[in-house]
């Protein structure tokens, strides 16, 4: 029972680490029906420049919050305009191109992206120094850090903002609005050039702060870490209704537990023989099952959707 | 289309024998030119651009295959390389010494082709009713499945080998003649590499023939009304169900073929030549090539394989021109052709070589796109409607 | 829809990161250029291993080892056959694609290489090979383990590294013996590598007389391995062993200790780096066993000085394959020293008969190109460092020979 519940709670949080990601996976993906490869190589920049922050910052004598502050801060707006960057770049023009032009776009933004990092960190795993002590608490038998509590804590937070943001301010109502018909959107006064790039913002900056989290609790980056949690992230979203805030969330969640549980328990119901060398063919035949039984995901909705 | 570009002075002055014979002088110029061009490369380039051409070849295949199932159906497709795996380790498994099993090719390629197709159809089956990016994913996490498996199936019985991979594959051999080996014939050495380029140009010549046949046909023209509007297709009595089977199916066959080559060519199979990366690859040939139109995609699949050989001057170039390697020539390669991808998509965003008469109304604006009702056999204006309406969300 | 203008701010920044790009960029190493002398004979030697993708770190630590022995080669003015070497270091990017490899191959052969250092991966060696066996080349592997790449037949194939068959029953041994392992835990990271060492570590295991309580799989990618070690921990092992390397290692320690695992966690050669120490963190990393084929550092002729130069030359310390790197073109220029000749056709007979000391220790071959069974070390981290525990002979089942291995036991105490 003990096993059981921790592997719930790991479930739990690698499930809001793919949500973190997923969140502004979600976003742009909604708002340009675009599966932008690149978002988790935004992940990665996240994570490497906030570790060289961080790094910058305790060499220069500042106290951890501090450093940790400036760190997450300045991954964000390098995210952010990187993100900006590259939908004004690369994305923009392609406003109008066939749907999987952009596609290809993405990935070689991705490989600059990728490579671009690999020439300013390196291509060394890189550690994060011994500087975040983290608490243990026992739970019902199970073990749980507080870094594990504020990740789950973080995308929940991150997930609620998200959807005030776009359910009740004028900058959401716009989102919506390009959403589902830019050309009409335009029409009515909106500049959705404007309304994408800020998505693109929103959405890199997420990107950054999953970034810095995963850099936080798993202690490592690397300039090509971003690739798996970009599909990851992709996974989820789908999962959940591409487009879905809460279906980032919800299926980010899903992906987790259900890896966790595959890992943990699959060898033993089949007496050995698939183990947990078969974790991600279960995550994927879940995938498969629940589109079959609903083909927009969890939480997405059919309406106007045709792709 | 042909004469004119053959003749330029006046069609109307070229009679029907005259353009015939036109015909057949370029049919010979064509045939010559690839006879050549191995020994032509090898001479000028080095046997390592032979080889490069073979595996464009087998790519060009892959990408034919692709092509049928996003290109013409609309289908969009990630996991693509399952198939190539699938085709590779038929051929793998039954020519090597792991089993001890050593069957002709003759009858592993056509094996290959329908276990393929039984995959495609397996995919196909349970994602009918999925669309654009549902089915994206459902594919892709398809490809990982069956790499897992491969990776995997050495436990509790050693089928695949697992990571290790299987070594030792046969080369194909028909008649006697080996391609494994090098033949002198009248006085011209023609190795491997030489030997399968002739081959492969064959298939993928067979190849073309198939899938333009396949487009202009009633199961061609199914496809594209179900690419344009599966609901409109099916209302006008389109069996949409078994048409997506058989694209997928068909398309299938084309990768097992491909990958029966490939493990004759490497002599050696693992679950690394099949990674979600490669299908990224394929499906970049095809919509950088040109989706939809099959010369297009051929010419995706060379660029696409010889661009990242050709970008490896990299190094040798800085060294030559500033004494000095300054920036990672591993990295500045990437770099370049990750810049290349995103230049071509900018300049060219229906392909490098679009079907004719698409280019026109895919660069211009909303009005266009919205006008350009698309007729059968034209490329896809986009691969289904936009998800969620861009700024065409007229279409 | 009233919002400050982001655009131009945005853009400021992403041309400052531009900058740090190329400044980055720039401040690559460059080579220098060897003191000219007289009758100098270029002789070309390729280097193939993954300089992009997931494994690169990997591959540039093999350049950089590969660098090294060629600029002390150069250095130290080797004569053949009455002329005076200067070795030019070929290097081409496998990418860790087994199509790849073959085309990189082939390149080389066409540039009149006369030997190989590579390739890192199993999968992009044995592809390679046959290309190096049509060629004569010689081919020699600093880093793949797979049983596979010699059992082809191919006369030009050698590796300085100890095949899976070799150092996963050593080290069960260990285990066994020292450890006093009575129930083992075993993951591995689902490559040709990892697999391998797990695979004969656990049937050294079981033919040992212990239990295999847990089998266990992850992938080179990943980072989460709590699912895996918390169904370990329900089976309460006395030893955890990974088939696989420090990227996932190090984490993976980190993990085990945050849910409270007190097993023991030891690896092979793959883990055996300061960098695992690093992702583990020290206090993790701690009391964590590797092997490691050949003689403990400080024994070996040149060995310390080896990774001292290396850390000053690159500004990095060797991460894992260098060392090997290193004695696999010295092997190469050692066996064109006996035959009097720098063409692969005359000294390919010499490669097989080498009898090398080198950085990693004795080097020999035996009829398929492996190394011939030489010491393998058992290392443990104390306070940071890998320690040396203690080295035994291969060959002879018994007869363990501890070195002297004079850890320092008091700071060892004091770090846990």
């Amino acid at each position: 029972m003990d096993i059981f519940i921790q592997q719930l709670v790991n479930g739990l949080v690698l499930g809001s680490i793919y949500a973190l990601v997923a969140l502004g996976y979600t976003m742009v993906y909604g708002i340009l029906g675009l599966i932008n490869f690149a978002h988790g190589d935004l992940v990665m920049v996240g994570a490497l420049s906030g570790l060289a922050l961080l790094k910058g910052a305790l060499g220069a004598g500042l106290p951890l919050p501090i450093a940790l502050g400036l760190a997450a801060l300045g991954a964000v707006c390098l995210c952010g305009a990187l993100g900006v960057l590259m939908e004004r770049i690369a994305y923009r023009p392609l406003r109008r191109a066939p749907k999987l032009a952009p596609l290809i776009t993405a990935i070689g933004v991705s490989i600059l992206i990728e490579y671009g990092a690999a020439m300013i960190w390196s291509k060394q795993y890189l550690a994060l120094p011994p500087v975040i002590q983290s608490t243990t608490w026992q739970v019902a038998g199970a073990a749980v850090t507080d870094l594990q509590v504020s990740i789950v804590l973080l995308a929940l937070v991150l997930m609620a903002g998200l959807l005030w943001l776009i359910r009740a301010t004028p900058l959401g109502v716009a989102m919506r609005a390009t959403e589902q018909n830019a050309e009409v959107a335009g029409l009515m006064g909106i500049d959705t050039h404007r309304v994408i790039a800020i998505t693109f913002l929103i959405g890199s900056a997420l990107a950054a702060l999953a970034g810095i989290m995963v850099l936080l609790y798993y202690g490592v980056a690397h300039y090509f870490m971003g690739f798996m949690l970009g599909l990851k992230a992709f996974t989820a979203a789908v999962l959940g209704g591409i487009g879905s805030v809460p279906g980032a969330m919800l299926g980010g969640l899903l992906l987790g537990l259900i890896e966790s549980l595959a890992s943990g328990y699959v060898g033993d119901l089949t007496g050995g023989v698939f183990g947990s060398n078969y974790r991600d063919v279960f995550a994927f035949i879940v995938l498969i099952v629940v589109l079959v039984l609903r083909p927009v995901g969890l939480l997405g909705t059919a309406s106007g959707e045709r792709a | 289309m042909r004469l004119l570009s053959a003749g330029g002075r006046g069609v109307s002055s070229w009679s029907q024998p005259a353009a015939r014979r036109m015909r057949f002088a370029r049919t010979v110029l064509v045939v010559l030119g690839l006879a050549l061009l191995p020994f032509v490369l090898d001479a000028l380039a080095g046997r390592a651009w032979v080889r490069i051409a073979d595996v464009a070849l087998i790519y060009a295949m892959l990408a034919i295959g692709l092509n049928l199932v996003v290109g013409f159906a609309g289908l969009l497709d990630l996991g693509y390389v399952a198939f190539f795996a699938v085709g590779a380790y038929a051929y793998g498994l039954l020519a090597s010494p792991h089993f001890g099993v050593h069957v002709s090719f003759l009858v592993l390629l056509p094996l290959g082709a329908i276990a393929a197709a039984l995959f495609g159809v397996l995919l196909g089956s349970p994602t009918l009713k999925l669309r654009g990016d549902y089915l994206a994913i459902v594919t892709l996490g398809f490809g990982e499945i069956i790499r897992i498996f491969l990776n995997n199936l050495n436990q509790p019985v050693n089928i695949t080998n697992g990571p290790q991979g299987v070594t030792l594959i046969d080369p194909l051999s028909l008649a006697g003649f080996s391609f494994g080996k090098s033949h002198t014939v009248l006085g011209v050495t023609v190795a491997p590499v030489h030997a399968y380029f002739y081959l492969l140009v064959a298939l993928v010549a067979l190849s073309i023939l198939v899938a333009r046949r396949l487009q202009l046909s009633r199961i061609g023209r199914a496809w594209a009304a179900i690419r344009e509007d599966e609901t409109a297709a099916r209302a006008m009595g389109i069996d949409t169900r078994n048409l997506k089977l058989l694209a997928f199916g068909l398309g299938a066959s084309f990768g097992g073929v491909a990958g029966g080559l490939f493990a004759a060519v490497q002599g050696f199979v693992s679950p690394e030549s099949f990674t979600l990366q490669e299908s990224i690859m394929i499906l970049c040939m095809v919509v950088l090539g040109g989706m939809g139109h099959v010369a297009g995609v051929v010419l995706g699949a060379i660029v696409l394989t010889a661009l990242p050989e050709a970008l490896r001057v990299v190094g040798p170039l800085q060294k030559a021109a500033f004494g000095h390697v300054w920036i990672d020539p591993a990295d500045l390669r990437m770099m370049l052709f990750g810049l290349a991808l995103v230049v071509m998509m900018r300049w060219r965003p229906a392909g490098m070589w679009p079907s004719p008469g698409l280019r026109s109304s895919a660069a211009s604006g909303p009005a266009a796109a919205a006008a350009a009702v698309p007729l059968p056999g034209e490329a896809p204006q986009s691969l289904a409607p936009r998800a969620r309406g861009g700024p065409d969300g007229a279409a | 829809m009233k919002t400050p203008p982001l655009l131009p701010r945005f853009l400021g920044v992403g041309i400052a990161l531009s900058a740090a790009i190329m400044v980055t960029g720039c401040s690559r190493e460059s080579e220098k250029p060897a003191a000219a002398g007289p009758a100098e004979r270029v002789v070309k030697i390729g280097l193939a291993a993954p300089l992009t993708g997931s494994e690169a770190h990997v591959g540039e630590d093999i350049r950089n080892g590969g660098q090294l022995a060629v600029d002390d080669i150069n250095a130290a003015g080797v004569i053949v056959g009455g002329e005076r070497l200067k070795i030019e270091l070929v290097v081409e990017d496998d990418e860790a694609n087994p199509t790849k490899a073959a085309t990189v191959a082939q390149a080389l052969v066409d540039r009149k290489v006369a030997g190989i250092v590579g390739h890192f991966n199993s999968g992009a060696s044995i592809p390679a090979s046959r290309i190096y066996a049509e060629a004569g080349v010689p081919q020699i592997s600093p880093a793949s383990t797979n049983p596979k790449y010699t059992e082809q037949g191919f006369k030009t194939t050698f590796r300085v590294v100890a095949n899976d068959n070799q150092q996963g029953p050593t080290l069960a041994r260990f285990a066994l013996g020292k450890l006093e392992a009575k129930t083992v835990a075993v993951i591995d990271d689902s490559t040709a590598y990892g697999q391998g060492l797990a695979d004969t570590f656990s049937a050294a295991v079981i033919a040992g007389g212990a239990k295999v309580v847990a089998r266990e799989h992850t992938t080179d990618k990943d980072t989460d391995f709590k699912a895996i070690l918390t169904s370990i921990k329900g089976r309460k092992p006395d030893v955890i062993m990974f088939g696989g390397i420090d990227p996932q290692a190090g984490p993976m320690v980190k993990q085990m200790v945050q849910l409270g695992i007190r097993a023991r966690f030891l690896g092979g050669d793959g883990i055996q780096t300061p960098n695992f120490v690093k992702l583990a963190g020290e206090a993790d990393a701690e009391g964590v066993y590797a092997s490691m084929p050949g003689l403990p550092k400080a024994q070996m002729p040149g060995g310390q000085a080896f990774f001292d130069r290396f850390q000053t030359r690159f500004g990095k310390p060797v991460e894992l394959f260098a060392p090997m790197a290193y004695d696999a073109v010295q092997v190469l220029v050692d066996a064109m020293k006996r035959a009097g000749s720098v063409d692969p056709a005359q000294f390919l007979g010499e490669v097989s008969k080498t009898q090398y000391s080198g950085v990693i220790g004795p080097i020999a071959f035996d009829e398929k190109g492996d190394l011939k069974d030489g010491p393998l070390t058992i290392y443990v981290v104390r306070a940071g460092q890998w320690e040396p525990v203690e080295t035994i002979a291969r060959s002879t089942a018994a007869a363990p020979e501890p070195a002297a291995a004079a850890a320092p036991a008091a700071p060892a105490a004091a770090a846990r």
